[in-house]
């Protein structure tokens, strides 16, 4: 039997539980992907509706109207102007909340006028009788002129109306529940004479937004119909209110409000959750139990992944029959995938904490909270959310800055999160704090390793925020700082939503990052495992030769350890490494720690695993205890210690500064639509790394 | 009185007048911040901005400088 196809497009107001519908509707019957070219995400899921038809269904992002601010509305324009999209629905699901139904219902009417079959679902109908609201839904459905869904997705109530409606589609009605254009008839009677084939709606539309339109010849209307921008705005207002007299009366007869039972927790919470005392206080609580748990919690998972890693290269070094390709898999190609597999469980818990804050409504208030703070650095209340999932990773945290609706505020955002300290930093700090800071403890409690860690965290923190101040006096970029912030209701979170959320982030991070880390580390297994001459073949011999003629007598145990270091010496890499050596000497790293900071470029963990191999640790060992302890007894030519204090913190705030991540540069590139910012990123942070880490050694070695 | 919704005491409602539509930006329009809607402040932030609203039974927080822009009548008090 052929299967029917109904596609279905879901839209509706953030914060109406419109992504709870679409996951309730299909279930885990999703994919996520990207609309071309852009990082918008694309939610795309599957539901049977019955035995021979089913639905696919597109979530798209939240929208307050159909007037896009930002590029994430753009897609909803974007795609009903366009009939020809392979994506356009055959009908749009508009999702609505029962507590906010006036708001909401603008962006139905807009919908409407589009002339597409549009079904309304009004969702939280759990909340109608705390809230003490009645609605009329059959005068609604004859005023909207629609078909309505009364649904509670947090009960799982009322989707299989919308199912039922979505598989009749075709006997509702697409006539506009309006006529917006009486707002101006002469102007829009000459547009509707000029292009009698098109739709005034989508005219109007296509001059007032900066949407591709495909099939109009944009300049050629701009020149005959355009208007000044005030006048431009003057009319859009004037249809805004149209719409919403319209909407007030429907509500009028349809709707019902009983103000006595309207609950109060809101205003209770508001009161303490913005205070100006406790507001914070509670904040930095909040936060301050955040990494207290991601460290805790993530470490056993980490310490597993890592140790299931290092025995699979082994088992594979051993059962595999001995070759170039048995070392490329256990050597390149296990531990890439088990360097990224590694930051998971840290990402997966950010992202747990920080979708349950958002799911409240929480972080509403701290942005609330935050943003007169932020201002002053250029930043917005909004750059919060980024700045705090920077500790993750800074890919994800760099997308979330989209909703900043201040260009020069959301540019200043993506420019500095790579400075706060993410998590492929912590292995590299982790080493290095071992190395040169004693595990002592001061005041008998305060572990010194532990202090400097914070210490690290901290500084890269203000280096964001002074980095934000310094950027802000000089980006001459005026734009509008317009900042509008929906205070949704608190909610308990649902287990789904977050769940879901979790996976998706944590599946753009493998995915994206992940393949540039893979691709690397095979390279570099590659530039470490070859070398352009007959030094590097000839390594044992040449080895043994040395060892054997010595004049005084030297163990015969040491040859393979140094038959390594020589052929690492003489890879590809390590002439690399030599070539730079005089760039990095003032900084006191020697060309083996070039080596491995050449390679970070990639991304820095990958310096852990770059040291593993320069001092040749078998994987079956605990890697950083005898990394460390190789590391501590490298001496310079003139004997002295290579790894001492100056060194090391040296290169601390080399790594805690310098742009060392492809990935994050690849994103900037697509979030700002130019190679420039990305560049001067790599540019500015990486020589700002340089001289301080300069300053720091020369001051004290 | 004719003033300001920034110029509203906490808790205090007003009636939208008009305002400076230039300043203002069409979001906060189509969350029903419009001629003739009331309007209560609910909320200041620490350090005088932004400024929480409930407009329309849209609750919204806006910088000073919008809600400057946006002219109120304010309900006597009886």
């Amino acid at each position: 039997m052929a299967q029917e196809n109904i596609k279905v497009a879901l839209i509706g107001n953030p914060n109406t539980g419109k992504t709870s519908v679409f996951n309730q509707l299909t279930g885990l019957h999703q994919q996520v992907g990207n609309y071309p070219g852009i990082t918008v995400e694309k939610k795309i899921g599957t539901c049977k509706l019955s035995d021979n038809v089913k639905a696919t269904i597109l979530d798209l992002p939240g929208t307050y109207s159909l007037n896009a601010s930002s590029i994430d509305e753009n897609v909803v324009i974007e795609l009903l102007m366009n009939k020809k999209d392979e994506n356009f629905p055959d009908v749009v699901v508009v999702v609505t909340e029962v507590e906010n139904l006036k708001r909401n219902l603008l962006l139905f009417t807009q919908i409407k006028d589009l002339e597409i079959p549009t079904i309304l679902v009004i969702n939280m109908s759990d909340r109608m009788k705390l809230k003490g609201i009645e609605l009329d839904i059959p005068h609604l459905e004859q005023e909207l002129k629609t078909k309505i869904a009364l649904v509670s997705s947090r009960k799982n109530l009322g989707i299989d109306k919308i199912k039922d409606l979505i598989l009749n589609y075709k006997s509702l009605s697409t006539e506009p529940c309006l006529n917006a254009s009486s707002i101006d008839v002469e102007y829009f009677d000459k547009l509707r004479k000029a292009f009698p084939n098109q739709l005034v709606y989508k005219l109007w539309l296509v001059i007032t937004q900066d949407v591709n339109f495909l099939n109009l010849e944009r300049n050629e209307m701009k020149s005959s119909f355009t208007k000044s921008h005030a006048d431009l705005k003057r009319l859009q207002q004037k249809e805004t209110i149209k719409r919403y007299q319209f909407i007030n009366d429907t509500l009028k007869i349809g709707q019902t409000i009983d103000n006595s039972k309207a609950s109060d927790i809101r205003t209770k919470l508001d009161r303490v959750l913005t205070h100006k005392i406790f507001g914070y206080i509670i904040f930095f609580v909040i936060l301050f139990g955040i990494f207290q748990s991601i460290f805790d919690w993530s470490s056993i998972p980490m310490d597993f992944i890592d140790s299931s890693f290092a025995n699979l290269a082994s088992y594979a070094k051993t059962h595999l029959p001995a070759g170039e390709f048995t070392d490329l898999i256990s050597e390149g190609i296990i531990p890439g995938i088990g360097g990224i597999l590694i930051f998971i469980p840290q990402i997966a818990f950010l992202f747990l904490f920080i979708s349950v804050l958002e799911e409240s409504g929480y972080m509403s208030r701290v942005v609330f909270l935050m943003d007169k703070l932020m201002r002053r650095y250029g930043l917005s209340g909004k750059s919060v959310v980024p700045l705090i999932s920077g500790t993750a990773c800074a890919i994800p945290a760099i997308m979330g800055a989209r909703n900043i609706e201040n260009w020069k505020e959301r540019l200043i955002t993506i420019l500095v999160t790579p400075f706060i300290t993410c998590s492929a930093r912590l292995p590299v700090y982790a080493i290095l704090i071992a190395l040169i800071i004693p595990e002592e403890r001061v005041l008998g409690f305060i572990s010194l390793q532990g202090l400097t860690l914070m210490v690290l965290y901290l500084l890269g923190f203000v280096v964001a925020i002074f980095s934000a101040y310094i950027l802000n006096k000089i980006l001459k970029i005026s734009s509008k700082s317009y900042f509008v912030v929906e205070m949704p209701s608190y909610k308990i979170p649902l287990f789904k939503n977050v769940a879901i959320n979790v996976l998706e982030k944590t599946k753009a991070f493998v995915f994206g990052a992940g393949k540039i880390i893979l691709a690397l580390s095979i390279i570099l297994w590659f530039l470490g495992s070859h070398g352009p001459d007959k030094d590097f073949k000839n390594a044992q011999k040449i080895v043994e030769q040395e060892v054997y003629s010595s004049p005084t007598p030297i163990n015969p145990s040491v040859i393979p350890d140094r038959v390594s270091e020589y052929k690492l010496e003489h890879s590809y890499i390590g002439y690399i490494g030599k070539s730079i050596e005089p760039v990095i000497k003032p900084l006191g790293y020697n060309w083996k720690i070039g080596i491995a900071v050449v390679s970070s470029f990639a991304a820095r963990e990958v310096f852990v695993g770059t040291l593993a191999t320069i001092y040749s640790v078998g994987s079956q060992s605990d890697e950083e205890a005898t990394i460390k302890n190789r590391m501590e007894a490298e001496i310079n030519p003139d004997g002295t210690k290579i790894f001492n204090f100056a060194t090391g913190i040296s290169l601390l705030l080399f790594y805690a500064f310098a742009m060392q991540c492809v990935s994050t540069l690849a994103i900037v590139k697509k979030e700002t639509n130019s190679w420039k910012w990305p560049i001067i990123q790599l540019v500015f942070m990486s020589g700002f790394a340089y001289v301080t880490a300069l300053i720091a050694y020369q001051f004290l070695k | 009185m004719e003033t300001t919704i920034a110029h509203l005491k906490i808790g205090q409602k007003g009636i939208i007048s008009d305002f400076n539509i230039d300043e203002i930006p069409l979001k906060l329009l189509e969350m029903g911040c419009l001629p003739g809607n009331t309007v209560e402040l609910i909320q200041i932030a620490p350090f005088g901005c932004p400024l929480y609203f409930n407009v329309n039974d849209s609750h919204v927080a806006i910088r000073l400088e919008t809600a400057k822009e946006i002219n109120v009548v304010i309900e006597s008090k009886n």
